[in-house]
């Protein structure tokens, strides 16, 4: 701190930041996009590498040739699922039994907080069924997982094949020494949350289901498959899970390990990975890839059954199987090898996994980017909030000494600090408003639905997506209406401008915090925010081209942050959005957001309603502050 | 006056009450941040349930409170959330009127150095007026009650609230110049923790200058001395009777230290809080209740399983220095790094325990940032201080030998 202990150096370092303060605020800004764009480029990005030991080194021979098998369990199971409607739960069980597996049912319903119109629920009941092999080599205290969610329409049979074939291979083999859960759920996450609910004994999303009768002891690691053709021409894996969460980089990289060694195509967020790294084009289409995860991660959604494991500090990836117009296919067997010696390898396991990173980011199936590397790039985002502040705070420290000193003589001097100066009342006003807005906006569409059904014709879905953007355009209406009383008589006894300064100083320091909260548990959601939101917070103030100021602080708010990212993601997709379908998109992803937080625990809407939109209220404040 | 104070009261109470009855209160008491295994309110109903059982508390590591907590609670245990919101409550009123005892003899003072001509002429914005100093203790009882570590501390039942009590007390007896129940209060604070001894040196120039005692004879301070230790060594004594065990006035050093000193190399750092209390008292012998602040504000910095309920004590005194703020330089980035600090426990919290992606380094960095950020607030305080005492005798506008502004150099 001798910087900041000396006057003179002290003094400089001031005058740098007042004087500077604008050219570096966007040097700041330009550096974290470029920092971030710069890490695709190979000394940013690393090659991933096996970190653990127990996996490395050791070499299995994978013999799985059950094939045909798999297609004929497949085959029945589509056709006993098409016949009941539902899960087929007895012909699972009686083939579970018959490949030799310890066989459980489990079953659970969920009545949704109100209907789910894409996947088309609303009051769910369903049955899991999971067959256990028990190890004979170990006391079955750790277990490693193999699931297959099935949804209502009839995909993913030929998954459930492969698993039932796979667990009739590993039942014949003498090495396992760790039980393997095979585990088929119904209503894909909705069971995969309630059998591990059910196998953790807690209760975290208000899901009914009936007690696991048969565990495995601690669950190390899982994969998802689905699988929906006889062949595939690739396998893609998704990594993001519950609010962003990943699984450790091992994982990823055990799975690429046997897709190289059996010449498996595949692909990370449906991307091939660049051969070249050394040119322009490599980089440039990694760039693509990493964006892509970066939307997918920020969106915290589980993508993949794989995605609710992770809450349970269990390592999981899923594995997709595609089947596009490529010429060169594989059956099954390639997958189950593949399958096999994952599961072979996990089987070596002596701990955890833990010695690979749990936070990177991917710009292609064997490049990562590590988190020391990437956070730079926030950071240097969020130094411009950081440098804003301290602007506003010097010229408020500046106004009121310069207040203080012509005015030194009369007794009642009272060197009170500025902020409070201004009077704390004239904030209080608008902070509660704006956060009462925000608890309005998390509350309020859920608990409202069955009202506005009554009062205006639309389901309720519909009603709670309608009442959500119904609020958060009412916000942008209250707040500056209200603040104007109170502001009148501290504008009067002090300089006009301490008011919103003042606000902006703490609405400043309140977006810099949730910003650095977030981007330390989700880095993606903290940079995209940061990204839309910095710069317009950076600006606003009730001078200068107000309308220009306000379309821009709209055009930033988390709700166009939301579908603009919509937009960009179909487009780094390559298949982009009609403005009316991306509005329709829009609604879908606004009601899953709430639904996902109610039957998962998602945080984004929670965090977005309480948190951000509270504080960017306050922005809008500022801009209209008379 | 009263009637501000009760309403506060009123505020602060509803508060905690409203907490108490969410489902918060449990996740608050779980909290590393907020309870240590020293004041943990489970590890009293454990070690109340032991005793009920007819085994010692002692007799495990699990139970580390004094053997009077526990037969204070053995009897309170019901009304435990009553309890924790009228120590709460206690702590403000002792401040509260503490502090307005202080002010008067801080005013007297300047009064008297005023008409002994001792200050320089230029220094009338910086004297003191009744008018300024009137809210002071009702500040004080405010920032106390409503400070949220001080809620939070109180919600999750942690017995550090009661030594919070104890020490309010001893400052409030203090400034009343009662030697004999300044000396039971602060036996009482130091049976409970140790660290409270050093207030010793600060309670005893404040009684000695307010002339309550005699300061020719060194007898008496050898009586004060002595009463200390006698009624020290009574409460302990009472305790070897009751449990058959000596008091919990050890020093479990088993296990890790939550907010400072996680990491096993920062176990020197809690011997720290001794190291300060002779220098600080050859500087600020003339200030003994300054002193006194810094040094509570020591011993929750430096003392071994820390928790909030200690910051909000010396936090509570804040309003008592309003007058040296025009002389802080770095509150604003201070009282930032607090902020940041005390949200981002939590999170990485959450990430080392529960998410396993970061480890805990993560988290000591952070309560590492968080000390070096209360170390720095509290020397800024420090230097405030002395920098308004030299300015008072010396004049404010100082110029140097060349007729420019001069510059102060601390040595």
């Amino acid at each position: 701190m001798g910087l900041l202990s000396d006057p003179v150096r002290r003094r400089a370092l001031a005058r740098l930041v007042l004087r500077l303060n604008a050219p570096l605020c966007v040097l700041s800004y330009v550096a974290g996009i470029a920092w971030f764009l710069a890490l695709v480029f190979p000394p940013l990005t690393q090659r991933t590498y096996m970190s653990e030991n127990a996996m490395g080194s050791t070499m299995v021979e994978e013999q799985f040739a059950g094939g045909d098998r798999a297609r004929a369990f497949a085959r029945d199971f589509a056709a006993h699922r098409k016949k009941s409607g539902a899960l087929p739960v007895a012909w699972l069980e009686r083939t579970m039994r018959s490949v030799g597996l310890e066989v459980y049912t489990q079953s659970f319903s969920r009545k949704l907080p109100f209907p789910d119109e894409t996947h088309e629920r609303y009051m769910v009941s369903g049955t899991n069924v999971y067959g256990i092999l028990r190890a004979p080599r170990a006391a079955s205290t750790e277990s490693l997982v193999l699931t297959v969610p099935c949804g209502s329409d009839s995909t993913n049979s030929q998954a459930v094949g492969l698993l039932l074939a796979l667990a009739a291979h590993f039942r014949g083999q003498i090495y396992w020494a760790k039980d393997i859960v095979f585990l088929v759920t119904e209503h894909d996450l909705l069971g995969t949350e309630a059998w591990l609910e059910a196998y953790h004994d807690v209760n975290v999303t208000g899901m009914q289901s009936s007690p696991l009768q048969g565990r495995a002891g601690a669950i190390q690691a899982a994969v998802a498959l689905e699988l929906s053709s006889d062949v595939v021409t690739s396998l893609d894996v998704a990594v993001e899970g519950l609010n962003g969460q990943l699984p450790n980089l091992d994982l990823l990289n055990l799975f690429q390990t046997f897709c190289q060694k059996g010449g498996l195509l595949c692909t990370l967020q449906g991307k091939l990975q660049p051969e070249d790294w050394t040119s322009l084009d490599g980089p440039l289409q990694g760039l693509q890839t990493l964006l892509l995860m970066v939307l997918r991660q920020a969106s915290g959604r589980p993508h993949g059954s794989h995605g609710l494991f992770l809450r349970y500090r269990v390592e999981a990836l899923t594995l997709r199987g595609i089947n596009s117009f490529r010429q060169y296919k594989y059956d099954l067997v390639a997958v189950g090898k593949a399958l096999e010696g994952m599961f072979r390898k996990l089987n070596h396991l002596l701990e955890r996994l833990h010695q690979s990173f749990f936070l990177y980011l991917l710009p292609g199936l064997s490049r990562f980017v590590s988190i020391g590397l990437y956070m730079p790039a926030v950071g240097f985002l969020l130094l411009v909030l950081g440098l804003k502040a301290l602007e506003l705070w010097m010229q408020l420290h500046e106004a009121g000494m310069g207040l203080e000193e012509p005015g030194g003589a009369p007794g009642p001097s009272v060197p009170l600090p500025p902020s409070q100066g201004v009077g704390l009342a004239s904030l209080v006003a608008p902070l509660l408003i704006s956060q009462a807005m925000g608890l309005a906006l998390y509350v309020l569409p859920v608990l409202g639905q069955h009202v506005a059904t009554q009062h205006f014709p639309v389901a309720e879905a519909e009603a709670v997506v309608l009442t959500l953007l119904a609020i958060y355009a009412a916000g942008l209406a209250l707040p500056h209406n209200t603040h104007r009383p109170l502001s009148y008589r501290v504008v009067s006894t002090q300089a006009p401008d301490r008011g919103w300064m003042a606000l902006k100083l703490v609405a400043l320091i309140y977006l810099a915090l949730q910003l650095g909260c977030i981007a330390l548990t989700n880095f993606s959601l903290g940079f995209l925010l940061a990204t839309t939101m910095v710069p317009t917070a950076a600006l606003a103030k009730p001078h200068g081209p107000r309308t220009l100021y306000a379309a821009l602080l709209v055009l930033t708010s988390p709700a166009a942050t939301l579908l603009g990212s919509l937009f960009l993601w179909r487009e780094l997709q390559e298949a982009p959005l009609s403005l009316a379908e991306g509005w329709q998109l829009f609604l879908a992803a606004l009601a899953q957001g709430v639904l996902e937080h109610h039957t998962y625990g998602a945080l984004l809407f929670p965090l977005l309603s309480l948190g951000l939109y509270p504080c960017w209220l306050l922005f809008w404040n500022v801009l209209f502050w008379k | 006056m009263a009637a501000p104070l009760v309403l506060v009261l009123v505020v602060a109470v509803t508060v905690r009450a409203a907490l108490f009855r969410s489902s918060l209160a449990e996740f608050i008491s779980e909290r590393v941040e907020v309870v240590s295994p020293l004041s943990s309110w489970k590890r009293v109903v454990e070690g109340l349930s032991l005793l009920d059982l007819g085994v010692s508390p002692y007799s495990g590591a699990v139970f580390h409170e004094t053997p009077l907590i526990i037969y204070l609670f053995h009897f309170l245990i019901d009304y435990a959330e009553l309890v924790f919101m009228i120590t709460d409550a206690l702590t403000a009123i002792a401040l509260y009127f503490a502090i307005q005892d202080f002010n008067k003899v801080v005013f007297k003072k300047q009064k008297l150095l005023l008409e002994l001509d001792q200050y320089a002429p230029d220094v009338a914005e910086l004297i003191r007026t009744p008018m300024e100093m009137r809210y002071i203790p009702l500040k004080v009882a405010l920032f106390y009650l409503l400070n949220p570590y001080t809620i939070l501390s109180c919600v999750a039942k942690s017995t550090c609230a009661i030594n919070n009590t104890l020490i309010a007390f001893f400052i409030l007896t203090t400034i009343k110049g009662s030697a004999f129940l300044s000396a039971i209060f602060l036996a009482l604070a130091t049976y409970q923790s140790l660290y409270p001894l050093t207030l010793f040196v600060p309670g005893l120039l404040y009684l000695l200058q307010t002339r309550h005692i005699n300061p020719n004879s060194a007898a008496a301070v050898h009586t004060c001395e002595n009463e200390e230790q006698s009624l020290l060594d009574l409460f302990l004594g009472v305790c070897h009777d009751v449990c058959g065990k000596p008091s919990g006035n050890h020093l479990p050093l088993l296990l890790p230290s939550q907010l400072l000193g996680f990491h096993p190399r920062s176990l020197w750092l809690y011997i720290n809080v001794f190291f300060y209390t002779i220098p600080l008292a050859i500087k600020l012998k003339e200030h003994p209740i300054f002193f006194m602040f810094i040094q509570i504000a020591v011993i929750a910095i430096f003392k071994s399983y820390p928790t909030v309920g200690d910051v909000a004590l010396y936090m509570a005194f804040f309003p008592v220095w309003n007058h040296l703020y025009r002389f802080l330089r770095n509150i604003f980035v201070l009282t930032c790094i607090i902020i940041v600090c005390s949200l981002l426990f939590p999170v990485l919290w959450h990430l080392w325990i529960y998410a396993g992606s970061a480890n805990s380094n993560f988290f000591y960095a952070i309560t590492l940032t968080f000390n070096v950020g209360q170390i720095l607030l509290i020397s800024d305080y420090f230097y405030a201080f002395l920098r308004r005492e030299y300015y008072l005798t010396h004049g404010l506008y100082l110029t140097a030998k060349d007729g420019t502004e001069a510059m102060l150099v601390l040595k």
